[in-house]
């Protein structure tokens, strides 16, 4: 039992259960000082409920719990912090008016003779974490000017700076691109060497590989297995998660020789976001937009459907010039955008799966006086909803309850519905589970070969590759390259491009 | 797999009428008790002269709260509702007694004129993209003036226009039926909810109405033209609050230019008590004419037991932040 002392976290045997679900079935989950210990499942596995157990946000049915060998139950996150246990959010709770040192230290704040404000003890203390992290951050900064990979290494501090000795990171490179990535990681194997232990889930396999000594996989509530990071292939990480295998091959591009030109962008611009963006598609045809985060790509998407205002530039659809000002200049022109923030600009999530999926089409549904046919709305939806296999009780349940992967298709099925042939799907595997990855991945393929056109953006290259037939690469709102797809583009080639315009500017800048 | 069928049956309305379904009962159940507790508490109340004086009281605030209801489902507010109505009530004036206009043309002109003041309200939200908020405390200041302004703030009287008090004082239904005598103004309140909940039920205006209270941007980006049925819909909103404005002048016989600030509250507060978030993307107009009620039975009950008016506002309010935190918790329970 000796070896049990040294753990940080123990727990076993641990139940919760839902109204009507039982959401945690006898799971098992344990962290050694100074660990990556990496949970992974498909959404809806259990993790976050897990994680949510151990910081005290649930309480556990039935299990132990141990920290440190000492059983305990903490009642509100505020008791696991004082237990050491601390989380980062996926989705990062900051007050971006407040500066840093404000956001750190919030709701303990040093603190001068008739409750006034000690600033200068504040930031003092702040730059002190700060350095202990070896990171160069200003205290005095405000955190709503920060990048997101600066403002997680603000919440990484503020967990700090309550003595955490297990820090629980809940996809925290989600919205980091490589860069940012790398100095995360950096700052993450300083932690490790410290002895914090980090609880770290992710939905990216070769960040695994990169970062973490254990990984413990979960399926439907149920604990699967715990295995070594170094020595398990990937695939046999995806087959403990999915329950069968799944292959991620880079697939050979049709031959599309002479398909027609479906869309011609020539010299697209915005303001320092866009500069001069030139390229053409064929019908039929898989576009693969990669680059670094902030590269412009989502601009250029963005652009094009008229979301936003461009200074220059011509597209042509189908060889036609068109005049796109707003969104609906763009579906009239056939062009339909998916973003990548579904819940802020795909959906209307209070809304039913049948009236989304109708929302840009509700002409074809309008009959005198403007009076809707529901029953049309509803067979056409109907419809959709079997052709694409969106997984809903009905179609009329509100699309907030569904899945990540099945809102994806309900968006799909609003743009399908609309008759788009141009279709630009941005980040179109986010927050969506390993396994309805694949099917989204295939229905793209599947609306390629029936004609469509379509570009995808995304910050994954392993996506980029399974999915292009030619690869555009972004550098700081230029197109620096478009590259073949298939096995013959290495990611290697990739990052060449998307990193050249700023070697490119340092050259000049130093020349000047 | 899908059981789509069962659900789908359900209710033609499905959505709209779900959503505030339980808020609705709840202010409904509200409505019962307060109806039978001042029935006990004085055997004045319960009768048909009290409650017909309670559905006439609710007529033209019950009116103006569909308006605000079409509004606020869209995730907007109007603030300007009340003087509107007013500016509305003037325009008759002015048509009928000052330009003699015949009966039918004045109420369309003063119906006309509170859909373009609507429009007016609608382009500096939608088109000049200021928040409802403010758009709309100006635009109730801009109307409060025109109506004085117009009107040499002296009220106008109908008296050269026989007919016209019996739009909302006249009695089709007692007419029919004489033990019956409920006044056009209840009648038309209740024409004007049946359609404004058929077409926030059944037309595009509607379904986009809910729509934008939403997620305005995702509709945008559907490419619909959020900005012109935004605007349409606060015109609509504004149509409405000119019916207000006919019922109101008819039932005082005059267009009173000082009145109307304040109205628009009552409205909103009806709104409210109907389980209509403020948020927007939930709301029915049943449950507003529920909550209209609520407001007018407590007026009504109160004032039948002397209560002194002071405080009949000061429950008002309190019933408002009753309402609110009794859905709010619900839809916690719920959530």
């Amino acid at each position: 039992m000796g070896g049990n002392m040294s753990k940080l976290v123990e727990m076993a045997g641990i139940e919760k259960f839902f109204p009507g679900v039982h959401a945690l079935k006898s799971v098992q989950f344990d962290l050694e000082p100074g660990e990556v210990h990496a949970l992974m499942g498909e959404n809806g596995a259990g993790k976050s409920t897990l994680m949510k157990v151990l910081s005290g946000i649930y309480q556990r049915d039935e299990g132990g719990l141990k920290v440190e060998g000492r059983e305990v139950s903490p009642t509100s996150p505020r008791e696991a912090q004082d237990l050491g246990i601390g989380i980062i959010h996926q989705e990062l709770s900051l007050m971006n008016d407040l500066t840093v040192a404000q956001n750190i230290f919030i709701g303990r704040e040093p603190r001068k003779s008739f409750g006034r404000l000690d600033e200068a003890a504040l930031n003092a203390q702040t730059a002190d974490i700060f350095a202990s992290m070896n990171l160069n951050l200003d205290p005095k900064a405000l955190v709503g000017s920060l990048t997101i990979a600066k403002q997680q290494m603000v919440e990484i501090a503020k967990a700090l700076s309550f003595r955490s000795k297990v820090l629980i990171m809940d996809e925290p490179t989600a919205a980091l691109n490589d860069a940012e990535i790398a100095e995360l990681f950096v700052i993450i194997r300083r932690l490790k060497a410290e002895g914090v232990g980090i609880v770290y889930i992710s939905h990216k396999m070769d960040e695994l590989k990169q970062i973490s000594d254990r990984v413990t996989v979960m399926r439907d509530g149920e604990y699967v297995g715990t295995v070594g990071a170094a020595d398990t292939p990937i695939s046999q990480i995806i087959a403990m998660m999915v329950g069968r295998e799944v292959k991620e091959e880079p697939l050979d591009p049709p031959n599309l020789d002479d398909a027609e030109v479906s869309l011609q962008v020539t010299g697209l611009s915005r303001d320092n976001e866009i500069h001069e963006v030139s390229f053409a598609m064929q019908k039929g045809e898989i576009l693969g937009f990669a680059g670094l985060m902030g590269a412009g790509r989502t601009e250029v998407a963005r652009a094009i459907f008229g979301a936003d205002p461009k200074d220059g530039g011509e597209i042509r659809v189908h060889g036609k010039v068109v005049t796109i000002k707003s969104p609906s200049d763009a579906v009239k022109a056939g062009i339909g955008y998916l973003s990548e923030d579904r819940k802020h600009f795909g959906l209307a999530t209070g809304m039913n799966v049948r009236d989304n999926i109708a929302l840009a089409s509700m002409d074809m549904f309008t009959g005198a006086g403007g009076v809707l046919d529901d029953s049309e709305i509803s067979s056409t939806a109907k419809s959709y909803i079997s052709q694409l296999g969106i997984r809903t009780p009905s179609d009329v349940q509100e699309v907030r309850l569904l899945s990540g992967g099945n809102q994806q298709k309900v968006v799909i099925a609003k743009w399908l519905l609309r008759d788009c042939d141009i279709l630009i799907f941005d980040e179109p595997t986010r927050g969506i589970d390993v396994g309805a990855k694949s099917e989204i991945y295939k229905l793209l393929e599947d609306l390629a070969e029936q004609g469509k056109t379509i570009i995808v953006i995304s910050s994954e290259l392993p996506e980029i590759m399974r999915l292009s037939h030619r690869i555009a690469v972004m550098c700081e709102g230029r197109l620096t390259g478009i590259l073949p797809g298939g096995r013959n583009t290495t990611q290697e080639d990739i990052m060449h491009l998307a990193t050249q315009r700023a070697a490119a500017m340092q050259v000049t800048g130093t020349l000047q | 797999m899908t059981t789509a069928t069962d659900v789908d049956k359900k209710k033609p309305l499905a959505g709209l009428s779900e959503s505030g379904a339980y808020q609705k009962l709840l202010a409904f159940a509200s409505l019962i008790v307060l109806l039978i507790g001042f029935s006990i508490a004085s055997p004045n109340f319960m009768q048909t002269s009290n409650m017909i004086a309670i559905l006439q009281a609710t007529s033209v605030n019950g009116v103006l709260a569909v308006a605000a209801t079409l509004i606020i489902i869209t995730g907007g507010i109007d603030l300007s509702l009340g003087t509107l109505m007013t500016f509305c009530a003037v325009i008759a004036g002015v048509a009928l007694t000052f330009l003699g206009m015949p009966l039918l043309l004045g109420v369309a002109a003063a119906i006309a004129a509170g859909a373009l003041c609507g429009l007016c309200s609608g382009t500096f939200v939608a088109k000049m993209k200021i928040p409802p908020f403010i758009a709309t405390l100006g635009m109730m200041l801009i109307l409060k003036g025109l109506s004085l302004v117009i009107s040499g703030t002296r009220p106008i009287y109908f008296n050269d226009t026989p007919g016209f008090d019996q739009i909302s004082r006249g009695s089709l239904i007692g007419e029919i039926f004489p033990n019956l005598p409920i006044p056009n103004g209840v009648l038309i309140l209740f024409l004007v909810a049946i359609a404004a909940s058929y077409i926030l039920g059944r037309t595009v205006l509607g379904r986009y109405a809910f729509a934008l209270g939403s997620n305005e941007e995702a509709v945008r980006l559907s490419g619909v033209n959020t900005d012109m049925w935004k605007m349409r819909i606060y015109a609509l909103a504004g149509a409405i609050c000119g019916i207000a404005g006919i019922l109101i002048a008819s039932r005082l016989n005059s267009a009173q230019p000082a009145l109307g600030l304040g109205y628009e509250l009552e409205a909103i507060a009806a709104v409210v008590i109907g389980g209509t978030s403020l948020s927007g993307g939930r709301g029915t107009i049943l449950g507003t004419l529920i909550g209209a009620l609520i407001m007018a039975v407590l007026t009504n009950g109160l004032r039948v037991l002397s209560v002194a008016q002071e405080w009949q506002t000061v429950v008002t309010g309190a019933i408002i932040i009753l309402a609110v935190y009794a859905d709010m918790a619900r839809r916690k329970k719920a959530g």
